[in-house]
């Protein structure tokens, strides 16, 4: 048991296989992605295997502290941000095997030419809590 | 649901059995064993019944009765079942044993199994499981009905058995906690069951091993939730009672000659418990435990455990030397190789190691621990070096 978060990203992953972007596919091409992308979280709800999915604003801002009394500082968003978030999904599996698996499926949605996109998706494990037992 | 209704949660899986023993199937039977402990949370707000198990099996299996009849009626078939509960509503120690096998079915993924076992066994709700683990209450509800399909499917000609049984257990007890529900209570909890209706000593062992890490629990964790290493822990916050009981199970256990992995795991723990300081720890015998479980359990972490004892039992070259032995890739073996080097007074390996454990930590509390580790370090090579 173990949660990852699938990410996908707008900018700084390999390229895809299929790599033509989602404004040039046909309406068709593009509501098939979408009911791929919903059945593909509904069958994760079935398998008791989701926690969580949400896509992103691709329009980032920066903030950070600038001293006491004075209002965070923003910056951008830049365009040329190398590596840009699109969205995550969280699942719960019980191996990193599982992860993998699904991560695979998922990079199989489909675009262009109701082709799998092939994309890369990354998949990173979170840092639970400690076990009970490590001596 | 809080401590108090441990003792009606108790009553569970017997109930839960009576209502599959009398032909129910085993997913609606759950449903009803829940929805009958719903029921009793209130009506035995004032008083409890004089039979609590009878009370549970007469309600249980008139909600059975409901749930297949509004079932039925959807798919307009006749009930199958006598509205009047059968005669002899005994319980039987076999039916709840096998009632763990079927939780823990080998065709079942072992995070299906642990969620199934909470509930039909322990008798948590949904809401409480999904919250221990941190999923949303739809998935929880999904893994644990699916669980009790397969089940069904697979059905009973095949069920598990009790070192499948004993590794959910082990698994929920290792869990660490969260939400309302402590999940290592639990496991004990369930364990004593287990090991009251089956005498084999390795589920003495394992409740042994449980009762004696349980017994330490207060010391292992600041506030904060940082880590306190095993030889920093205040031995005063450990809880003597549990320690004597776990230690008292192990040696009844180990007595019977047929040694196994849990017990073995509980004889290194209790040699721990037994010191009443850290350098009173017999690591010259802990090291020979660990070549007893390498025969059970050849892992590199009990190859990265046994080096660190190796390492307190010969010094830190012989550890160090034992841990060339283990895989390069198994968790935590970066910690383990920095404490040795630092041991063996190479501070500056030391430090990069500590850093390199904190960069490859399997959760956060270890990674700030081994931050602090490598901060030391380097804040001491800084002012002496």
């Amino acid at each position: 048991m173990a949660k990852y978060l699938l990410l996908k990203h707008y900018r700084g992953a390999p390229a895809a296989v299929n790599d033509v972007p989602m404004d040039r596919w046909s309406p068709d091409e593009v509501e098939a992605h979408i009911r791929f992308m919903n059945d593909f979280a509904a069958r994760l709800e079935a398998s008791g295997e989701f926690v969580d999915g949400q896509a992103l604003s691709p329009d980032g801002v920066w903030v950070r502290y600038d001293g006491d009394g004075r209002p965070p500082v923003t910056d951008g968003p830049f365009a040329e941000t190398k590596d840009l978030i699109a969205g995550w999904m969280v699942i719960d599996v019980d191996s990193y095997e599982r992860a993998i698996e699904l991560a695979g499926e998922l990079s199989a949605a489909p675009g262009a030419g109701g082709e799998p996109i092939h994309e890369w998706l990354e998949v990173r494990a979170f840092l639970g809590a400690p076990p009970t037992v490590t001596q | 649901m809080t401590a108090d209704d441990v003792d009606l949660r108790e009553l569970v899986p017997a109930v839960l059995s009576v209502l599959v023993r009398r032909g129910a199937d085993f997913a609606t039977a759950e449903d009803a064993v829940q929805e009958a402990l719903v029921r009793a949370l209130s009506a035995w707000e004032r008083e409890s019944p004089a039979d609590p198990t009878g009370w549970l099996i007469t309600v249980a299996w008139r909600a059975f009765l409901d749930m297949t009849r509004s079932d039925a009626a959807r798919r307009d078939r006749e009930v199958r079942f006598d509205t009047e509960p059968p005669a002899g509503a005994t319980t039987s120690a076999d039916d709840t044993l096998r009632l763990y096998f079927l939780c823990a079915h080998p065709d079942l993924t072992s995070s299906s199994a642990v969620a199934l076992t909470l509930r039909a066994v322990g008798g948590l709700t949904t809401r409480q499981i999904a919250r221990a683990y941190l999923v949303p209450e739809r998935t929880m509800a999904q893994r644990i009905s699916r669980a009790k399909r397969t089940v069904g499917r697979a059905g009973v000609e095949r069920p598990g058995d009790v070192p499948t049984v004993m590794r959910v257990l082990y698994l929920v007890f290792n869990e660490g906690y969260s939400g309302d529900v402590d999940l290592a209570a639990e496991a004990i909890r369930l364990t004593r069951q287990l090991a009251v209706l089956v005498d084999e000593p390795e589920v003495h062992g394992l409740l042994a091993l449980m009762l004696v890490h349980h017994a330490r629990r207060r010391s292992r964790t600041r506030a904060d939730g940082s880590i306190v290493v095993l030889a920093e822990q205040d031995r005063s916050q450990w809880d003597t009672g549990l320690i004597a009981e776990g230690i008292d199970i192990a040696q009844a256990a180990l007595a019977g000659g047929q040694l196994g992995e849990y017990q073995t795991q509980a004889a290194i723990a209790a040699l721990h418990a037994d010191a009443a300081r850290v350098e009173e720890t017999d690591w010259v015998q802990i090291v020979e435990w660990y070549d007893e479980l390498l025969r059970f359990a050849d892992t590199p972490i009990v190859r990265l455990n046994r080096a660190v004892a190796v390492g307190e039992a010969d010094g830190a070259p012989a550890g160090l030397a034992a841990l060339a032995d283990v895989d390069e890739h198994v968790p935590r073996r970066d910690a383990v190789a920095a404490y040795l080097h630092e041991k063996n007074g190479d501070l500056e390996l030391a430090a990069r190691l500590y850093a390199d454990a904190a960069r490859n930590a399997p959760n956060l509390a270890e990674r700030d621990h081994q931050t602090r580790q490598a901060v030391r370090l380097n804040q001491y090579l800084q002012h002496h070096g």
